[in-house]
């Protein structure tokens, strides 16, 4: 009885000692705490434009509300003659490529494609006036529009296939006297739209941005922190922090969690170094597109079909068209799980140059580079949209087909429905070579998912990837991830040393026991 | 003749080592093989904080059985030796079936069989040093930085989990076949019951002392003196398999 005392004590009280100097001391965010202090400090305007003279008075020449801009601020309009938001072009060094010039202006996307000979609709995004066509002048500066970023009344409106001009008739003194500091409502104007539809592209930028809580995005939240858009996009001489993908290509000037959030902002140093390979995204983003849905598929084949000689449209259950005569097939999804990806910050894009390896399951709109052993590489959420576009089955490049113009019978396929006219006014206007035949080829556009990001509560757990089936990161590979991967011969051989131990065991018990039971049997008689 | 004298033969620090380290390596498997994925139980993210703590509290526990093998002597215990080895296989293999005499006997100098010396042995010098090595690695390796271990250019975890999961599986196994070899004692139980009371009883040369004059045993001196003389009549009757 003593010594079982005894050894209790001996066994448990160190036990309990180590693990309590092991425990870990809980300590408290501070940095968290700081910045949530920092950030919700109003934004106090160095300006009041309402009592500027030279914004007294009514416009209705939108060059002119520039012009008078730049009267005051007489070098931001150079400035803005290179920022990416007016050239839509940026040289860009890209793996195996070399230096390239790329932008909205040259490049394809999954979506509506691209903007040639669509520019007056697709233009309306473009923060400038006018681009309508190629040949727009990029280097006037009076082209370019301040206010869909500065209008802090929410009321400027650009026109549906103006190229960039607003609506005419708005009440542009009110306007100009009141420009600021750009808002979510500024930035949401064009960037949750892209696609031609609230959160169609991205998934994780839309409308309900605006008045969503902070379940739907812990920074923008109207009862969190209510950041806007540039304070994590921070902007210098009209260059903003921030890459999107679909037209980015260099590792550079992107805007990170880092920035604010340190590269350890876990009190878990286990969660710490995960930061090394895992993207901030790819936990605090569990799901994306949370309040209205996003497109996942966009096949260009199907569309042109009539219903009564008539172009139609069928709506799911939510209201997202599924079918739209000019646009085709498509599926639409919310809470959205990510896919997820190796990738460096770096990424190459399909060009109208390249050759369709018809060999290939599908085609790569854009392609984000990195794989497991790369240093630069972390695991990141995707948005992946699926697509069938229009290539040339002879020249093997993809093709742009004519989608929008201003009156029927000039081959728009949104408005004359056929295929055959609308790729080759398309090709036409690009000035390419077409072979007259066409088919259709499988794509995909990768889409990192930066945005709604959810309260610390809602990131994914351990065992959301550390599982053996179905984990976040079944496909992810290269990687060695506890729980996840296993090697099956190391497996199988290490179950067969047990049982074969217990089999042994076993035998050598039973054998033990019969011949025990004989030997008595003879000590006996 | 040989007599049987109830000597104390484990001494506290090292029943206490021996249950601590036991606990410990059953504990450390059970979380170990859940962060393997081969199971639920504590669900992942306990599982491995568990076995963080465990495997330190494992470390520790190493570190002071190191020095106490040195400053009593005991490591000597360890040096394996062929005299009997076969005679000790050819024990468990036949012998114990017909009743035979264990062939090597047990002193306080010498606890072990050869059998016993030489897996003990590979355990110290083998299994749990790449135990400790390759858990260790894993902790500062971890799965995504190769964190502070960087310089020791350790291709990927894949290596240190392989070889830390083989010997995980070769412990297990050891712990059902030494789970087993506890029976064959002089009775069932009475291997248990020496490494819970450290009281064994042995059998003595005639004249001889089953004590050590050699270790350095102030506390079992003690117990020994204040313990009743046993007649050897007691054990006249064997209660053995
Ligand atoms: C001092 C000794 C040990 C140390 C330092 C250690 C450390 C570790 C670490 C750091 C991990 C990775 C998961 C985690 O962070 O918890 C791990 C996994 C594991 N440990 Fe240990 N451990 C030790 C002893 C043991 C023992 C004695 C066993 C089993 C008998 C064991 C079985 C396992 C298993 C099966 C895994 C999962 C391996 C995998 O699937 O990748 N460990 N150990």
């Amino acid at each position: 009885m003593k010594n079982t005392v005894t050894f209790i004590l001996s066994v448990v009280v160190p036990l309990v000692i180590i693990t309590l100097i092991l425990r870990d001391a809980s300590r408290e965010n501070k940095l968290l705490a700081e910045l949530k202090e920092e950030y919700s400090q109003p934004h106090i305007p160095s300006v009041d434009h309402s009592k500027h003279e030279v914004l007294q008075r009514d416009f209705d020449n939108p060059h002119e509300i520039t012009a008078t801009c730049i009267s005051c601020h007489t070098e931001r309009g150079q400035e803005l003659l290179n920022s990416f938001h007016f050239t839509w072009e940026r040289e860009d060094f890209i793996e195996g490529r070399g230096v390239t010039y790329l932008g909205k202006r040259n490049l394809l996307n999954n979506f509506c494609t691209g903007i040639f000979s669509n520019e007056a609709t697709c233009n309306r995004c473009h923060a400038g006036y006018g681009y309508s066509d190629k040949n727009f002048d990029f280097t006037n500066q009076y082209n370019v529009d301040c206010l869909v970023c500065h209008d802090n009344t929410g009321s400027y409106e650009k026109l549906r296939g103006g190229a960039g001009y607003p609506v005419p008739g708005q009440d542009f003194r009110t306007i100009v006297q009141n420009v600021g500091r750009p808002t979510k409502a500024n930035c949401g104007y064009c960037h949750f739209h892209g696609g031609g539809g609230n959160n169609v592209k991205h998934g994780d930028l839309e409308e309900a941005l605006l008045t969503a809580s902070r379940q739907v995005d812990v920074h923008m939240g109207v009862d969190g922190a209510n950041l806007e858009c540039v304070d994590c996009h921070v902007t210098q001489n009209h260059v903003m922090k921030g890459r999107y993908y679909g037209v980015s290509s260099a590792n550079t000037r992107r805007a990170t969690c880092e920035q604010c959030h340190t590269a350890a902002p876990h009190l878990d140093n286990m969660l710490n170094t995960h930061v090394e390979k895992i993207a901030c995204q790819t936990c605090h983003i569990p799901e994306y597109a949370k309040v209205n849905a996003t497109k996942m598929f966009w096949d260009w084949s199907t569309a042109g079909e009539l219903e009564d000689g008539r172009a139609f449209e069928l709506y799911d259950e939510q209201g997202n068209p599924i079918y739209q005569s000019i646009k085709g097939d498509a599926a639409w999804q919310t809470n959205v799980i990510p896919e997820y990806f190796w990738f460096n910050g770096t990424a190459d894009h399909f060009l109208l140059s390249d050759k369709v390896d018809t060999t290939e399951a599908f085609l790569r709109i854009n392609t984000l580079f990195g794989d497991a052993n790369d240093p630069e590489s972390r695991i990141y959420p995707v948005k992946v949209h699926r697509g069938r576009q229009p290539y040339d089955p002879v020249y093997l490049t993809i093709l742009q087909a004519k989608l929008w113009d201003r009156e029927a019978g000039r081959g728009a396929l949104w408005i004359d429905l056929d295929w055959e006219r609308a790729l080759v006014e398309g090709m036409k206007y690009l000035d390419r070579p077409y072979s007259g035949q066409w088919d259709f080829v499988d794509t995909e556009m990768y889409l990192p998912v930066n945005h709604m990001v959810s309260p610390a509560s809602e990131a994914l757990q351990c065992q959301d990837c550390h599982t053996r089936t179905n984990g976040r990161m079944q496909f992810v590979e290269g990687a060695y991830i506890p729980g996840k991967t296993t090697n099956a011969a190391v497996d199988s051989l290490g179950v067969l040393l047990i049982i074969m131990s217990f089999l042994g065991v076993i035998t050598h018990a039973v054998i033990r026991y019969i011949s025990h039971r004989k030997n008595k049997v003879v000590t006996s008689s | 003749m040989a007599k049987k004298e109830k000597v104390y033969i484990y001494k506290l620090y090292e029943r206490f080592w021996h249950w601590t380290q036991a606990f410990l390596i059953f504990f450390l498997a059970l979380t170990g093989f859940e962060v393997h994925g081969s199971f639920t139980f504590f669900g992942f993210e306990n599982a491995v904080d568990l076995h963080n703590k465990a495997a330190w509290a494992f470390i520790i526990l190493t570190i002071f059985t190191i020095f106490w093998h040195f400053t009593t002597g005991e490591w000597k215990q360890y040096l394996p030796t062929t005299e009997n080895l076969k005679a000790q296989a050819q024990y468990y293999i036949f012998g114990i079936f017909r009743n035979a005499p264990h062939p090597t006997r047990k002193t306080i100098l010498s606890k072990l069989n050869p059998l016993q010396r030489l897996v003990y042995l590979s355990l110290k010098i083998l299994v749990f040093p790449v135990m400790i090595a390759s858990g260790l690695a894993y902790m500062f390796y971890r799965y995504p930085s190769q964190g502070e271990i960087l310089e020791l250019g350790i291709g990927s975890l894949e290596t240190i989990a392989l070889l830390h999961t083989i010997g995980a599986y070769i412990l297990i196994a050891f712990v059902i076949v030494h789970l087993y070899l506890i029976t064959t004692g002089h009775t069932l139980t009475s291997n248990l019951k020496a490494m819970i009371t450290g009281w064994e009883e042995l059998e003595t040369e005639e004249g001889e002392t089953p004590v050590s004059q050699t270790i350095k045993d102030p506390v079992g001196e003690k117990i020994r003196e204040n313990t009743p003389q046993i007649t050897p009549d007691r054990y006249e009757n064997k209660e053995e398999i």
